[in-house]
């Protein structure tokens, strides 16, 4: 099962807040986020690696696609 | 440790460092580094507000700014982004530097007034948790200022050069700008000191993405620690020099500008933690992302500005007298008045996330 996060343009904690929803909802499987700061970038992988996910950065354009997943 | 956390305490570390140097080298005491402190000096430096003793355009500022703009220039993270709720993040600016000004001094000097031996920071710091924690029940229930959207090349230039115009004024220094003769904004360190100290913190706080209230929304919200670390290195490193130089003073009696009206202090930074947790980040994280480009958190700089020339204009700032009784009026009012802003925006007018969030 795939999720999608939209968190672009939006500042800290917004798009961490947003990705803690779509992994305790999920439990497992794979989460993409899209981001457009570093700062948010750095932020969510945090939270994901500390909560077990595996985290796959690609940057696309102006954004930055996080893609979450955890078996 | 990792890389990130490294970064993060050596932003911490340096900064508590610079700090204890600035001070020796003629800043005011337990004001090595202070953003609202040097905003307000500046502020009055461009005759904004005319109370005499803390006028100065601070070359802290200056530095930390250009510094953040090189940073991100040379990592390719400068974005030119707004349309965030702008006037919103004003008017928070503007409350947040009410409050900070009632307690004198930003969420560092807090730390650095804590690290001088100022108990009173301490209260300062309680209320400035109590604050945050309070805007992070807003922020869990939907509370969203809106997304910022890429804005035009120019305007993510134009607070980088406002800076270096306010660069310009300070070293022509021509008459309409005001330098204080007596009081704290006489107090600072040679001008290349303070500039080269703003640099390095500047370009440490890029990378690290440094941010006291930030530490403590994340500690609350997710028990994340990460930016506290930061918090404690300027802590702990400030401690060991201001011990070393002989500048650890512990009490809250005769505390180097500040005053011991402990609800005020505690209120004052309650207000200041509040609006910042609402914007996203303290007064030093705003400066950054501002040189960054981002235009709604450099009108959040106009807004904490604004705050200044209000504050002294109408008398409303702390002093070592105490606080006055405007102050304490107007700490309430922004209190009510941050309230409301949190209320209404919740829960969040922008569309959220496609597949969660509420009303998807």
């Amino acid at each position: 099962m795939v999720r999608e996060v939209d968190a672009r343009g939006l500042l800290c904690p917004e798009p961490v807040l947003l990705t803690k929803q779509a992994l305790d909802a999920l439990g497992s499987g794979t989460v993409k986020v899209l981001v457009s700061s570093a700062a948010a970038r750095e932020n969510v992988s945090r939270l994901a690696e500390s909560r077990g996910w595996q985290v796959e950065v690609q940057e696309q354009g102006e954004d930055i696609l996080l893609v979450l997943t955890k078996r | 440790m990792n890389g990130k956390r490294v970064l993060v305490v050596a932003a911490g570390g340096t900064l508590g460092l610079l700090a204890v140097v600035l001070v020796a080298m003629g800043n005011p005491a337990n004001m090595g580094y202070c953003v609202a402190c040097f905003l307000r000096d500046i502020t009055g430096g461009l005759g904004l507000h005319r109370a005499a003793p803390v006028q100065y355009i601070r070359p802290e500022i200056i530095g930390l700014v250009l510094g953040a703009f090189l940073a991100s220039q040379a990592t390719k993270e400068f974005r030119p982004v707004g349309g965030s709720s702008s006037f919103t993040r004003f008017v928070l600016g503007f409350l947040a530097m009410i409050g900070m000004l009632v307690f004198l001094g930003c969420p560092v000097r807090a730390v650095l007034r804590l690290a001088g031996g100022d108990l009173n920071a301490g209260v300062g710091l309680l209320g400035l948790a109590a604050g945050v924690a309070v805007g992070v029940q807003f922020l869990k229930s939907g509370f969203s200022l809106g997304r910022a959207v890429p804005q035009q090349k120019g305007n993510g230039y134009l607070f980088t050069g406002l800076v270096v115009l306010l660069l310009i004024l300070l070293l022509a220094h021509p008459s309409f700008i005001f330098f204080s003769e007596k009081g704290p904004g006489s107090m600072h360190a040679p001008v290349w000191a303070a500039l080269g100290a703003g640099l390095v913190i500047g370009v440490l706080a890029q990378r690290s993405r440094l941010c006291m209230v930030g530490g403590i929304r994340d500690f609350i919200m997710f028990r994340d620690a990460h930016l506290l670390y930061g918090f404690v290195a300027i802590f702990v490193v400030a401690l060991v020099g201001n011990l070393a130089v002989g500048a650890f003073k512990i009490g809250f009696a005769g505390q180097p500008v500040a005053h011991s009206d402990g609800l005020w202090n505690f209120l004052g930074m309650a207000l200041a933690g509040w609006a910042a947790v609402l914007l996203g980040g303290c007064p030093l994280r705003q400066l950054v992302a501002a040189a960054e480009g981002n235009t709604d958190s450099a009108l959040t700089i106009m807004g904490i500005i604004f705050g200044a020339a209000v504050s002294h204009n109408f008398g409303l700032a702390g002093s070592p007298a105490g606080v006055p009784a405007g102050g304490q009026i107007a700490v309430v009012l922004g209190l009510i008045a941050v309230f409301i802003i949190g209320y209404v925006n919740r829960p969040a007018a922008v569309k959220r996330g496609v597949s969660i969030g509420k009303g998807s």
